[in-house]
């Protein structure tokens, strides 16, 4: 049976972690690679790289950064952040990266997706959607959440799957950061008018959000950071929580 | 010992490359039919769309080469599908190796199915040490359907093949190169063949 995934984020800037991060055992607290390696051998079912430099270097430096990780650990994960173009995404893929998220780019424009789709496949294709709720109504937002648009939610995470995505990536603003819990009945509703995995992602504090996200949001996959990267919630017991709760997941 | 991965241009081949470095294997990419047939070992990648992929394959000739081939032979996700008689993705003629069909997972599911799902019933030298219900990742909107030559199954809107073996060649649908412990137990059992 397919199992749900738990997987950390990590934010990075010029090649190193940004956040930081509570792992005694680093060795250097800032390095992506080592603490990728980390939560692969904690039992994390992916990883997600969220590129936010803002250089020129940027490409390069992500894209040696890839080529290491995927060098040095044996499980899958996705790289984004700035990816706008089908280049762009075929030297994340050559490097090794599994999937790419794209969120600006493809609001922007929209073909992109079809173009990437069809080109290397609706598997590594995430579309990452940031959205706010406004007066009952959820709108898609740009650049982590701060420029609103006048898509709706719902429409639009229809329109991805169409155009071919292989898997969306959906952050609440509402939830984000607060450790309230996931934005479950969004989540929920996304996965009842499409047919592709969900990734929850914003508002993770406790195990028992999770919990809640895979039943109430049918959740295929949580994403969370910081609940990660201090430790408040160690991978291997959040894993034994889930399964003694009846979710099936990979221990 | 040589290890080749077949080049063709469909596929993460980089993720391959790096898991057999990581178990002490340099393995060399290539496309030319001579260096294929003399390799002593073959991986056998594929990512994307079958129609495309067995094109590519057309263009280098290697949908000869393959099916002829006397070592072992590893295929991998869409190389494994594409080793089958025949995929629904594309309508496309494959290699004929497996005697069986690839058909897209019904409605019923999410698809493309993504994640770690468990093998069964695992009948092969290649899981040697691999435990039943193993979990390995798994990337695929098709799959192959249940026959004589399973090695493994999986259960997924139905039962169906994981794995696949006919004499000196092996196919896989998931990923043994992002398949943790478990994934590099099955690569280094192949090189072992």
């Amino acid at each position: 049976m397919l199992t749900k995934r738990i997987i950390p984020c990590l934010d990075i800037k010029n090649g190193r972690t940004v956040k930081g991060v509570n792992f005694v055992n680093l060795r250097d607290a800032g390095d992506p690679v080592e603490l990728a390696k980390i939560y692969a051998d904690e039992g994390a079912d992916e990883l997600v790289f969220l590129d936010i430099s803002a250089t020129e270097e940027r490409r390069k430096t992500l894209q040696k950064l890839v080529l290491d990780v995927a060098a040095q650990v044996d499980i899958p994960f996705t790289v984004g952040g700035g990816i706008s173009s089908v280049e762009d995404v075929d030297r994340m893929l050559q490097a090794g990266a599994d999937k790419v998220s794209i969120n600006s780019a493809a609001v922007k424009r929209p073909e992109l997706i079809n173009e990437l789709s069809s080109k290397f496949g609706n598997q590594c294709i995430v579309v990452a959607i940031d959205a706010k709720q406004i007066d009952g109504e959820w709108f898609v937002h740009l650049v982590g959440g701060k420029v609103p648009t006048d898509i709706k939610l719902f429409d639009w995470a229809q329109e991805v799957e169409q155009r071919g995505a292989g898997e969306i990536l959906f952050t609440s603003m509402n939830n984000d950061g607060t450790k309230n819990g996931f934005a479950n009945e969004a989540l929920a509703k996304l996965s009842e008018i499409v047919n592709i995995p969900i990734i929850a992602s914003g508002g993770a504090g406790n195990m028992q959000h999770f919990q809640d996200t895979f039943v109430d949001g049918k959740a295929d996959a949580a994403l969370a950071a910081s609940v990660f990267h201090f430790k408040e919630i160690p991978i291997p017991a959040l894993k034994h929580y889930l399964k003694n709760n009846g979710i099936n997941v990979r221990i | 010992m040589k290890t080749i991965i077949i080049n063709y241009g469909a596929g993460n081949i980089q993720s391959i490359k790096f898991a057999l470095q990581r178990l002490g294997v340099e393995a060399v990419l290539s496309n030319n039919a001579e260096e294929i047939r003399n390799a002593d070992k073959v991986i056998f990648p594929g990512v994307g769309e079958a129609s495309s992929a067995m094109q590519k394959l057309r263009e280098s000739q290697l949908d000869e080469v393959i099916p002829t081939l006397q070592q072992p032979v590893l295929g991998i996700c869409l190389g494994m599908q594409l080793m089958c008689n025949s995929s629904e993705e594309g309508n496309t003629q494959g290699l004929g190796i497996f005697d069986t069909e690839v058909v897209r997972f019904s409605p019923t599911v999410k698809v493309p199915q993504i994640g770690w799902n468990t093998i069964q019933n695992l009948k092969s030298e290649l899981f040697e040490g691999v435990r039943e219900n193993e979990y390995m990742y798994l990337v695929h909107s098709y799959y192959a359907k249940k026959s004589s030559e399973m090695i493994a199954e999986s259960e997924y809107d139905i039962q169906y093949a994981s794995a696949l073996q006919k004499d000196n060649f092996y196919g896989v649908q998931f990923h043994p190169e992002k398949s943790s412990k478990a994934g590099s137990i099955i690569l280094e059992n192949f090189l072992k063949l």
